[in-house]
């Protein structure tokens, strides 16, 4: 029972970070029919940035504040740099050019910091909690808790706000989104800079248990997109449950089967729901047109 | 003979009965319309024939073959073939060699062969190209062979899928509005094209809105509304149906074309 | 045409290269574009995304490594025994991998290739791990094939070989039932043209080509590491045949020779090497999106395969 608690903190803990990252993927893939390969390396900037300007002297909060600031300034540039331009390219295109963004980021980032781990100090206590006999990170909970804020302020902000429909508008018609006067293209920067928020957000939170390095972004993204198809791709709440669920599968896998194998198990899940519903667990099935 | 009969008809999408209940049989020889409204269902009736949807209930036979279910292709193997509403040409190739695509069941597929290059392949080839010719020729496209299918009018594309549809020698093909937007010189030219298609022997399925091409060419007419079986019968019949005129016009209408004509 | 091009550059190169340096620069040119050939039959004539070939390469490239090592085969064996592997796998996990269409294509081959790279990382034991292994050196005839210039030849040849099949294939019904998948599926069914199947076979080939590229890769390096399989490489495979330009055989040289050559050139840069490379990506793919060769022949005005 012990066990079985540890591995749910652990997978949950995990989880919740690549939630945030498939939230992030949902955002600009429903906006823009982009699936933006660099998503990672906004979570890496979260946690690097954050390192080096608190390793400068400036007090942390100021510090998170400013990674923050930094992703969202590369997700605008992205936008506007490479993906604006590229408009109406194929899909492979599209996708080799995200993957391009990141190769540069992570490049920068080795460059510029350096291509240590580095670890942030917890929000609160170090010494883990004992829940029935399973140790429990304060800064797990932290976690958790970061990602139902985050999760419950996007969801205020889509359906509260004049700009979030206007997102919500754009993802299910873009062309409907322009006839009624929506800027569609700044819409799809939008949805670039909250992910990136978004992603830095997750990047500083879990820092402290999971370490940071600038190459923590590609396996990250590699799980977060495969955990976003598994809740349903475009679905925002499918892609925090899928986020769970895979760090969760994780957890357990690597407690009750393989640690080894543990990267494995999301491609494997992957590759199993993409055979039997391919739609995801929360999508819907499409009808071929013609 | 009959080449094609529709049984009991029907399909659903989220609940909604697109098709119910539709039947019909197809003579050979037949140049065989159906028409409706729109959203009648006639386009999903022939995605359903021609094996790209499954259908819910009912029977399709083509001769005396039960082929309910079947894909497309094994649908093509046994004599069916069709053109698109919503054109799906092969863009990134030129006009000759989308015809060519048709040919493909009646060339030899062996991969081996194709590796090499062996003259065998050569020939054929050059058979294949020649033969398609001929179809871009009977529908007037002879001169644009060689020309990337991207870059051709919408009028030639219509035509392009009907000479590649004709490339794999159905015995049923199905034509899906053959004349939509065309301007009235260009309907001219398929009305045209369609009754030779008919004239050598391949029974002829048509979705079409154009009633003067429909009233003019079809031997047999089927009308659809709302995924039903409103009347069928030959161009006088349909002309006068209270109510397919009504399902055109409208309650309204009809009364307004029984005044026009006193 | 395009063959008798590339078959020129490869017999007449030898007479201005300077040193062995350069026969073995040009010998990982000729290996990386006998993958992209088959990549880009599959990624640019049937229009299906892979985004997991390097496992077909690690496949290749491990096969040399442990059948004569642990088998005690001779290499040569292990090289086809590896080919029929791949060309296996790719048969067993296209089969439901092909039905799926766009990102989830790119994501299920994806998945694909990270498994296959994970064995190799995990079964340490056997492959040495992440540290690799040394390769046994091929041995023909008593002739123990190694050094730059024998290798220079060996993979250009085969890179002919290659080219032309791809080729010849894409003039055949073979090859129009690939592209018209491609440009529409639902067209080419209704034609008569068994999609899964030749979606299949586009695969299988495709794997077979990446497969006996990976084996001359090790064989050539004396060594091999699970870096052959890894996802970069399965990404810079794509990226080759992008930047050539999708459907273009000639085009898959000019990629693999691009980017093969470019960290030579790049040297220079060192540390910025990654930071060069991810802005040439993305550059050109804004400013090039259908590739290299293709841009350069609408530019003359001529269609090329």
């Amino acid at each position: 029972m012990a066990e079985f608690l540890q591995f749910t903190f652990s997978g949950l803990t995990v989880g919740a970070i690549y939630a945030l990252v498939a939230l992030g993927f949902t955002l600009i893939y429903n906006a823009s029919d982009v699936i933006n390969f660099a998503q990672g390396e906004f979570v890496m900037l979260g946690g690097m940035v954050t390192v080096f300007a608190a390793a400068a002297g400036i007090p942390l909060p100021l510090a998170a504040l400013l990674a923050i600031a930094v992703a969202v300034t590369v997700g605008m540039l992205l936008h506007r740099l490479a993906i604006e331009p590229a408009r109406g390219a194929t899909a492979v295109t599209l996708i080799i050019i995200t993957i391009g963004a990141s190769i540069l980021l992570r490049g920068l980032a080795a460059t510029f910091f350096d291509k240590n781990f580095h670890s942030l100090p917890p929000l609160i206590r170090s010494e883990p909690w004992m829940v029935g006999g399973a140790a429990l990170l304060p800064q797990s909970v932290v976690v958790l808790i970061g990602t139902a804020v985050i999760v419950a302020a996007l969801w205020s902000f889509l359906t509260r706000t004049m700009t979030g429909k206007a997102m919500l508008a754009t993802a299910s018609n873009r062309l409907a989104a322009r006839l009624v006067g929506i800027n569609t293209s700044a819409i799809v920067g939008l949805s670039f800079m909250v992910s990136a928020a978004i992603g830095a957000i997750g990047g500083i939170l879990a820092a402290p248990i999971t370490l940071t390095n600038y190459d923590v972004g590609t396996l990250l993204a590699l799980k977060a997109f495969a955990a976003a198809m598994l809740g349903g791709m475009g679905n925002p709440l499918g892609a925090v449950a899928g986020g769970l669920l895979l760090g969760l599968l994780e957890a357990f896998g690597a407690g009750y089967l393989s640690s080894q194998y543990k990267d494995a198990i999301a491609f494997i899940v992957i590759l199993f729901v993409l055979f039997v519903r391919p739609q995801g667990l929360f999508g819907k099935i499409g009808v071929e047109r013609v | 003979m009959t080449v094609l009969r529709i049984e009991n008809l029907g399909i659903s999408f989220g609940g909604v009965n697109a098709l119910a209940g539709v039947g019909f049989t197809v003579r050979r020889g037949d140049i065989f319309a159906v028409i409706g409204p729109n959203g009648a269902g006639k386009t999903t009736l022939f995605n359903v024939v021609s094996g790209i949807y499954t259908p819910k209930t009912g029977r399709i036979l083509l001769g005396d073959k039960d082929v309910t279910g079947l894909p497309p292709h094994q649908l093509a193997r046994l004599g069916l073939s069709r053109t698109f509403q919503n054109l799906q040409i092969f863009f990134r190739m030129s006009a000759v060699e989308n015809v060519m695509v048709g040919r493909h069941l009646h060339e030899n597929r062996n991969v081996l062969a194709h590796f090499f290059t062996l003259p065998s392949v050569l020939r054929q080839n050059k058979t294949t190209r020649e033969k398609s010719e001929d179809l871009l020729a009977l529908v007037g496209l002879r001169d644009y062979a060689d020309r990337s299918a991207g870059a051709l009018p919408y009028g030639a594309l219509k035509r392009l899928e009907i000479a590649r549809a004709l490339a794999t020698e159905p015995h049923v093909l199905l034509l899906d509005e053959p004349a939509a937007g065309c301007n009235p010189v260009e309907t001219e030219e398929i009305d045209v094209v369609i009754q030779k298609i008919a004239a050598s022997g391949v029974t002829v399925v048509l979705v079409e809105h154009d009633m003067r091409l429909v009233m003019k060419i079809s031997s047999r007419i089927h009308v659809l509304d709302q995924g039903h079986t409103l009347a069928e019968g030959d161009a006088s019949e349909i002309r006068n149906n209270p109510a397919v005129i009504a399902a055109y016009l409208g309650a309204q209408g009809v009364t307004e074309v029984r005044r026009a004509r006193g | 045409m395009i063959v008798v091009a590339i078959a020129l550059v490869v017999l007449l190169l030898p007479l201005i290269l300077p040193s062995s340096f350069y026969y073995r620069v040009l010998a990982l040119v000729f290996i990386n574009a006998l993958a992209v050939v088959g990549l880009n039959l599959l990624m640019g004539f049937a229009g299906q995304v892979s985004l997991g070939h390097a496992g077909f390469f690690g496949i290749g490239a491990y096969s040399v490594a442990l059948g004569p090592t642990y088998l005690g085969i001779p290499s040569w064996a292990a090289l086809i025994g590896g080919t029929m592997l791949s060309a296996l796998i790719a048969f067993v996990v296209g089969r439901p991998i092909l039905k799926l269409k766009g990102y989830y294509l790119a994501v299920a081959t994806l998945g694909m290739g990270l498994l296959i790279s994970m064995v190799f990382t995990n079964e340490a034991g056997v492959t040495g791990g992440p540290n690799g292994m040394p390769v046994p050196r091929l041995q023909l005839f008593g002739w123990r094939v190694f050094g730059s210039q024998t290798w220079y030849w060996i993979s250009g040849i085969s890179l002919i070989i290659g080219a032309w099949v791809a080729v010849n294939l894409i003039a055949s019904p073979t090859g129009r039932a690939f592209r018209a998948i491609h440009d529409s599926e639902t067209a080419a069914r209704v034609l008569g043209i068994d999609v899964a199947r030749y979606k299949l076979l586009a695969f299988v080939l495709s794997a077979i080509y990446a497969a006996v590229a990976g084996s001359y890769f090790s064989l050539f390096d004396g060594f091999v590491t699970p870096n052959t399989a890894s996802f970069l490489l399965s990404i810079e495979f794509v990226v080759m045949a992008v930047l050539g330009g999708l459907g273009s055989i000639l085009g898959s040289v000019v990629g693999a020779a691009i980017l093969v050559m470019l960290p030579q050139v790049l040297t220079v840069f060192h540390d910025y090497e990654h930071i060069v490379l991810g802005l040439i990506l993305i550059v050109f793919l804004i400013f090039l999106p259908s590739g290299i060769v293709p841009a350069i022949a609408t530019r003359f005005g001529r269609r090329t395969t």
